[in-house]
C-alpha cells in the first residue's frame, strides 16, 4: 500500500463518532479544531460521512443501543479504515464499567487500531496519538 | 395541498457530540411537528450509583456530562449534605462557587461557539472557542484538570485555592470581559445576526411555565428563576450579582441572556478570589458517616437547575439516587417553538436550549411541491440562509469587529 498510504498521511480524513460518551472527550475533539490546537496543520479533518472517512474515531463506552450502529458504521466504512478509540470509555468502559447498558469494550465490537487513554486524554495526548497513527503509515 | 414529509435527523452527526434522533414532519418547508428518540446515551447511572459508596458516586455523576462536570457533583454533595445536615467551611464555600461560575463561562463560550456555528458563522465559532482555552487553562490551574475536575467531596472541597493564582485569573477575566463586551456589541448590533435570530423559536412565558423550563432558556421567556438566588447554597449569597431576564423568548434573547451571564459570572469571580485572600481556615470538614433518610441537592447549572434526591439507609452507599438534569425538562419546549418555521431555523432553535446532546443531519434530499430540491442537510440549509442574509445586507460590522 506504498503509494496509497504516502497520499493518505496528508490528509487524513476523520468521522467522529459518539458510542454513550459524558460528551467530554468528544468536546475535546471538537477542541482539536479551534485555534487553540488547530489539527488541520496536519491535513486531518473531520467528515460529515463515514462513506468519506479514512479513520473512524469512537468515544464513548458503548451502549446497548448504540453499539448496533457502531458496526453498522463499520460496515459502511470503505476499507482500510482506521479505528481510533479515544478516551477509558471505548477501552475499559471508565466508571460505567459495570453498567447494565453497556456492550463494549469497543475492540469486542470492531477492530481497534489505536487507543488514546485518558479520562478526557487532555488535546495534546490526542495529537500524538494521531500522530503515532501518521507515523505507522510509513 | 402538499404532502407531509418526514425527515429522520440523526442519530449521527458529522461535526458534533452526542447522537440523538428526531423525526421531522414538514409541509413544504414548513415544520409541523417534531418528535425526539432518546436513550442512545443510555448509561444507567442511577442503578450504578446504588452500587458505589457516597464518595465514588461523586465521580460518577461527574461523568453523566463533560461540560457540566461541576453541576452534578455540585448538587450530588448538596443533597448528601443535606441528608447529614453537614457544616461546610467559609473557604469551601467560596471555592465551590468559584468552580461553578468558571464552569459557567465555558459552558456558555461553547454555546457561543456552536450557535454561531449553526448559523454559519464559523468566525464565532473559532473566536469563542478560543477564548475558551484561557479558561480551560486557568480550571486546569486550580483543579488540576481541564474538565472532570473532581474537587468536590462530602463537607468540602478537595484541593484547596492557591492565592498566587490571582494574577492569572484577574488577568484571564480582564481579556475575557473585553472580548465578550465585544462581541456582545457585534452581536447585538449585527443585521444578519438580528434577522436570523430575532422571532426565531419563540418560547413564550405561559409555555415556557407549562413545559417547567429551566435556567437561560426560562429566563429569556421572562421567568425569572435561579436557584442560586432563589435558595441560595455555597457562597451565593454572600455574592453581589444579578440574574438577567429577558421577556422575548426568542433565540436572540436567550443569547443575550447567556452573553451576559458571562459578565456577571465574570463579576463573581473577581469576588471570590478578592475574598478568599483573607479567609483562611480549613477546606473540608470530615463527615464520619451518612445517617439514614433523604436528600435532596440542587445547583443552577449552565443550562438550568440539576436536581439529585438521594437516599440513605445509614449504610455506605444510596438506596435510591434520583437525577433530574436541565436539558431533560429543557428539550420538550421544541414541541412549541419549532412548529410554523422554515426547516432551515430549526438548527438554530434545537441548540438554542443548549441541549446537552447535538442534533445531527443525514444525507436526505428534500424537494418542494414543484420537485426542485431544496437541500441535502440542515446544517447546509441554515449556513446557506445566513450566505444569502449577508448577500442582501453587504459586508456587515460583525466581520470587521472581529
Ligand atoms: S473517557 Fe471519561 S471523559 Fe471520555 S467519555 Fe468516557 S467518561 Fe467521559
Amino acid at each position: 500500500m506504498g503509494v496509497y498510504n504516502r497520499i493518505l498521511k496528508k490528509s487524513l480524513w476523520v468521522f467522529h463518532m459518539s458510542a454513550s460518551p459524558c460528551n467530554n472527550c468528544d468536546i475535546e475533539v471538537l477542541d482539536l479544531l479551534t485555534p487553540g490546537y488547530d489539527l488541520e496543520r496536519f491535513g486531518i479533518k473531520l467528515v460529515g460521512s463515514i462513506r468519506h472517512a479514512d479513520v473512524l474515531l469512537i468515544t464513548g463506552m458503548g451502549g446497548c443501543k448504540i453499539s448496533e450502529r457502531v458496526v453498522r458504521l463499520y460496515n459502511q466504512a470503505p476499507k482500510p479504515v482506521f479505528v481510533v478509540a479515544v478516551g477509558t470509555c471505548p477501552i475499559g468502559g471508565a466508571t460505567f464499567k459495570d453498567s447494565y447498558s453497556r456492550c463494549g469494550p469497543l475492540d469486542k465490537l470492531i477492530p481497534v487500531n489505536l487507543y488514546i487513554p485518558g479520562c478526557p486524554p487532555k488535546p495534546e495526548a490526542m495529537i500524538e496519538g494521531l500522530l503515532k497513527l501518521l507515523g505507522r503509515l510509513d | 395541498m402538499s404532502e407531509d414529509f418526514n425527515l429522520p435527523v440523526g442519530p449521527f452527526h458529522p461535526l458534533l457530540e452526542e447522537a440523538e434522533y428526531f423525526k421531522i414532519t414538514l409541509d413544504g418547508e414548513k415544520v409541523k411537528e417534531i418528535e425526539m428518540e432518546t436513550g442512545w446515551m443510555h448509561r444507567a447511572i442511577e442503578k450504578l450509583s446504588e452500587s458505589n459508596t457516597f464518595d465514588q458516586t461523586i465521580f460518577l455523576v461527574e461523568r453523566i456530562c463533560g461540560i457540566c462536570s461541576a453541576s452534578h457533583p455540585f448538587a450530588c454533595v448538596n443533597a448528601l449534605e443535606d441528608i447529614g445536615n453537614v457544616e461546610i467551611p467559609l473557604r469551601a464555600r467560596y471555592i465551590r462557587s468559584l468552580i461553578g461560575e468558571m464552569e459557567r463561562i465555558h459552558s456558555h463560550l461553547l454555546w457561543l461557539g456552536l450557535a454561531g456555528h449553526f448559523i454559519g458563522y464559523d468566525t464565532l465559532w473559532m473566536w469563542a472557542w478560543k477564548y475558551r482555552e484561557p479558561i480551560l487553562e486557568v480550571i486546569e490551574l486550580i483543579t488540576g484538570n481541564r474538565n472532570h475536575y473532581g474537587v468536590f467531596r462530602i463537607g468540602g472541597v478537595r484541593k484547596d485555592y492557591d492565592i498566587s493564582l490571582n494574577t492569572r485569573v484577574n488577568e484571564v477575566m480582564d481579556m475575557l470581559e473585553k472580548k465578550l463586551s465585544m462581541v456582545a456589541k457585534a452581536a447585538m448590533d449585527d443585521p444578519v445576526l438580528k434577522s436570523r435570530l430575532c422571532g426565531v423559536g419563540i418560547l413564550t412565558k405561559e409555555d415556557a411555565i407549562n413545559y417547567c423550563a429551566t435556567g437561560p432558556t426560562a429566563r429569556a421567556s421572562g421567568v425569572a428563576i435561579d436557584v442560586r438566588k432563589d435558595e441560595p447554597y455555597a457562597a451565593y449569597d454572600l455574592l453581589d450579582f444579578d440574574i438577567i431576564v429577558r421577556e422575548e423568548g426568542d433565540v436572540f434573547a436567550k443569547t443575550v441572556v447567556r452573553i451576559l451571564e458571562m459578565l456577571e459570572s465574570i463579576k463573581m469571580v473577581r469576588q471570590i478570589i478578592e475574598r478568599l485572600r483573607k479567609i483562611s481556615g480549613p477546606i473540608y470538614n470530615d463527615v464520619a458517616e451518612i445517617p439514614a433518610g433523604e436528600g435532596i441537592g440542587r445547583h443552577e447549572a449552565p443550562r438550568g437547575e440539576v436536581f439529585h434526591y438521594i437516599r440513605s439507609d445509614g449504610s455506605n452507599r444510596p438506596i435510591r439516587h434520583k437525577i433530574r438534569a436541565p436539558s431533560y425538562v429543557n428539550i420538550p419546549t421544541y414541541e412549541v417553538s419549532c412548529p410554523g418555521m422554515n426547516l432551515s431555523d430549526v438548527m438554530i432553535t434545537l441548540a438554542s436550549v443548549d441541549p446537552c446532546y447535538c442534533c445531527t443531519e443525514r444525507s436526505v434530499k428534500l424537494f418542494d411541491s414543484k420537485g426542485t430540491e431544496i437541500a441535502q442537510n440542515l446544517l447546509e440549509l441554515s449556513q446557506r440562509k445566513t450566505d444569502r442574509l449577508i448577500d442582501e445586507l453587504g459586508e456587515s460590522e460583525l466581520w470587521k469587529l472581529l
